[in-house]
């Protein structure tokens, strides 16, 4: 009744291969990127964007990331925190190089750089996977913290070790540095979020993601079928690393403003963005977006009951907060093993036979 | 299901934002984490005192403080959040974490919320024609770099030439800072700096001690916090290293940082720029107003305890430059940039002090346009297992600003050129 495909009616094999081929999905579809690119940025604050908006956006784009190269590709990995940082420190130094360069430029830069760093870390690959394959990223991510700590050349020398962003503007807009208008900050945001599913939806269904798909299932097989192992698993560490790159750069230059190599971009960056991966569904675009909203939100909303409207002591509030998201997350999986992206696909299949479904 | 969700997400942020009347003060606070253990001392401290102001005076000026606790577990994106969500009604901000204050530096001067960083935070903002809203008085980490090398040089009298000194540091922002201060006194004196690293938050640090008893330093300097502290005094006392030569930053002078080692500690040496114990009249109104009637934050328990005493310094400071943008504005309901005109003009003198009932409890120091940091004196306490106490071996001592001034004006400058700021006159 309220969702179903009677009298949507498809007359050619490049209609019915659309990314929506229901016509209320595209409509909504639409809707939803009208709403977020026209009506968004003209009432959004500094709260909602700086707590809940910004972060949902930039996680998005690192949860697309690796959900390619863990949901798609099947190669396990545990260093995104550190190919975050990559993009970070590369947009940090490409904007204090060349501050008359266009700031959305310097973000794409930082992604291909990312990209180079995750291939030569995707090379390991070739050799190791699953548990094994975790530690070597694993390793990654370790090295290229130190590494930032390590070598002054990062952080300009600076005393502290501290990177901060300059103001860059778009269009005669800031959107990095304390100056930049929520608005603004968002809608770069937006835009490489929009650009990032796009591109990873059609990737992802084209020849490149079913090779991916061929190897994360079977990998023997996939070669005996003509896959090419070492071009499939290192093509997803590179688009991989690169979605991730740009997440880091964006949550350095335009969310955080500064940033601290080990506390930004630590391991726990990895474990965030793995389980926004896993709750959300490994290999599904949309499950990055649930995954992330879910994670980023959860403990604002959680925050807020708790403190602002209960009126809890912030320490109690802040442990209760963890076993729930803790809980939350167990539950989830148990229920829904296939994250929320398959959840969201079950409601979908039970609308259509409505209100008969079985 | 959705929908529900969302209107719930918007009801509750809402919810959030009660409209205050009176004076805000937040309290960025942290009581969970790695560092949490010194976080809720410190915020206990910071409550309290306002608390007592409010029982005992009705506020300050006749306006009631509100103190709105929002906990960021020391990570800087939820710093950036609990900003956010208090920077409306909040006048000044204290987070108590460097990585946090760092974050928020470029932000208050945009939104023009006074940020106040006593014993942390960014150094070089002790210059005000350059950082215009922030302050960090009565002393900064490189203060105490100094203040530290001129208490050894006493020892020494005054020779530190051939000496080795280890700095063992948490490997982050904080840590960092005082490495360049040392390495350009190393040079006056000639002294020779190892620089020891500690990853965050410093559970493990055998490799680190192994060092040490390696290279043989005549003295550990340490900047640490939260965890790190712990296991750094347990592990120098494990190598038998000499605990009267071991000298950590105020941030690294807590009772809880040298409990857990036992007679292990006895003699280890700290900064200080506020006393400690509670021999102090002040505590009497505190037991009398605050205490007594159970309004203490957390019930107490670590009142008088070193963390504690320095979450209440932070408060006076506050309170005390309230008062006195108060008495320049003219009116009791003071806004942000009237309450950055009390800290630019504060006088903490000694009298001051006493009047609050907190004789020698900090160093007399006057801000300026052009000082946001005061003169940055510090003493040395020393912990006596025996007593389970810490007691203050020096008096205030000053830094070597010949050597600090040309720091602080490198690193102040060299941020206004990246961030286009024209250094106020002054």
């Amino acid at each position: 009744m309220f969702y179903r495909e009677a009298g949507d009616f498809k007359t050619s094999y490049q209609d019915d291969g659309q990314t929506f081929p229901i016509k209320l999905d595209r409509f909504s579809y639409y809707v939803i990127l009208g709403l977020a690119a026209m009506v968004v940025p003209f009432v959004i604050n500094d709260y909602w964007a700086s707590a809940v908006l910004l972060p949902f956006l930039i996680y998005a784009i690192a949860a697309i990331g690796l959900n390619i190269l863990t949901g798609y590709a099947g190669q396990v990995s545990l260093g995104t925190g550190g190919f975050m940082a990559v993009g970070a420190y590369s947009v940090y130094k490409l904007m204090t190089s060349f501050p008359d360069v266009s700031i959305l430029l310097h973000i794409l830069l930082a992604g291909g750089i990312t990209a180079l760093v995750g291939i030569a870390f995707g090379l390991p690959s070739l050799r190791i996977k699953g548990f094994y394959l975790a530690v070597a990223t694993l390793a990654a991510q370790f090295f290229l913290v130190w590494l930032f700590n390590k070598v002054p050349w990062f952080y300009n020398y600076s005393a502290s070790g501290q990177i901060t962003a300059p103001e860059r503007s778009v269009l005669g807009w800031a959107v990095t540095g304390p100056a930049a208008s929520p608005a603004a900050k968002y809608l770069v945001c937006l835009l490489f979020v929009f650009l990032a599913a796009w591109v990873a939806r059609n990737l992802t269904r084209g020849m490149i993601g079913r090779k991916w798909m061929a190897i994360r299932d079977m990998d023997i097989a996939a070669e005996i079928i003509g896959v090419n192992p070492l071009t499939a698993k290192l093509s997803a560490f590179g688009v991989s690393s690169f979605f991730v790159g740009i997440a880091g750069a964006l949550l350095f230059a335009v969310y955080l403003g500064a940033a601290e190599v080990g506390e930004a971009f630590g391991i726990n960056k990895s474990f965030l963005v793995l389980f926004m991966v896993i709750i959300g569904g490994l290999g599904s675009i949309f499950g990055s977006f649930a995954g992330a909203a879910f994670m980023v939100l959860m403990p604002v909303v959680l925050k807020n009951i708790l403190v602002g409207t209960l009126g809890w002591p912030t320490d109690l509030a802040a442990h209760i907060e963890l076993m729930i998201v803790g809980a939350l997350i167990i539950f989830f999986l148990i229920v829904e093993p296939h994250g929320l992206a398959r959840l969201w696909q079950l409601v979908k299949e039970k609308l259509r036979l409505w209100p008969f479904p079985h | 299901m959705k929908t529900k969700l969302v209107a719930l997400t918007a009801g509750a942020m809402m919810a959030a934002a009660p409209a205050m009347a009176d004076l805000v003060v937040p309290n960025l606070s942290y009581r969970t984490g790695a560092y949490g253990a010194g976080g809720t001392q410190y915020a206990d401290g910071f409550n309290d005192y306002f608390t007592l102001l409010n029982e005992r005076d009705g506020g300050i000026g006749g306006e009631m403080i509100q103190v709105p606790e929002c906990e960021t577990a020391y990570n800087t994106e939820k710093g950036v959040e609990c900003y956010e969500s208090l920077k409306a009604e909040g006048l000044v901000f204290n987070p108590l974490s460097t990585g946090i204050t760092y974050q928020l530096i470029p932000k208050v001067s945009v939104d023009e919320r006074v940020l106040y960083t006593p014993g942390y935070g960014r150094t070089s903002a002790k210059n005000g024609q350059i950082f215009d809203w922030v302050f960090n008085a009565p002393a900064n980490y490189w203060d105490g770099a100094s203040v530290a090398i001129k208490y050894l040089l006493d020892e020494n009298g005054g020779d530190l030439s051939g000496k080795k000194i280890a700095l063992v540091y948490h490997n982050s922002a904080y840590g960092k800072e005082p490495i360049r201060t040392l390495t350009d006194l190393g040079e006056k004196h000639g002294f020779e700096l190892i620089e020891v690293p500690v990853e965050a938050p410093g559970q493990e640090q055998k490799s680190q001690w192994l060092q040490i008893r390696r290279d043989q330093p005549d003295y550990v300097l340490m900047w640490g916090w939260g965890v790190m502290n712990q296991v750094a005094v347990q592990e120098a006392a494990n190598i038998r290293f000499p605990m009267e030569n071991f000298i950590g930053i105020w941030w690294t002078g807590s009772e809880i940082d040298v409990e857990p080692a036992g007679d292990g500690s006895d003699g280890y040496k700290a900064l200080t720029f506020n006393g400690v114990g509670t021999d102090y009249p002040l505590y009497e109104d505190l037991q009398t107003h605050v205490i007594e009637p159970g309004l203490a934050s957390q019930g107490g328990e670590h009142v008088g305890s070193a963390v504690y005493s320095r979450g209440m310094y932070a408060a006076v400071v506050i309170a005390e430059a309230i008062r006195n943008a108060q008495e320049i504005a003219g009116t009791s309901a003071i806004d942000a940039t009237q309450l950055r005109e009390g800290f630019e003009t504060l006088n903490m003198t000694d009298e001051r002090l006493a009047e609050i009932g907190l004789p020698d409890f900090g160093p007399a120091f006057e801000l300026s346009c052009s000082n946001h940091g005061g003169n940055g004196k510090a003493r040395i306490q020393q912990w006596d297992a025996s007593a389970q106490q810490w007691n203050l071996i020096t008096d205030f001592i000053e830094p070597d600003n010949e050597i600090l001034q040309p720091l602080i004006e490198a690193d102040s400058t060299a941020y206004a050129e990246e961030n286009g700021i024209t250094p106020k006159d002054c």
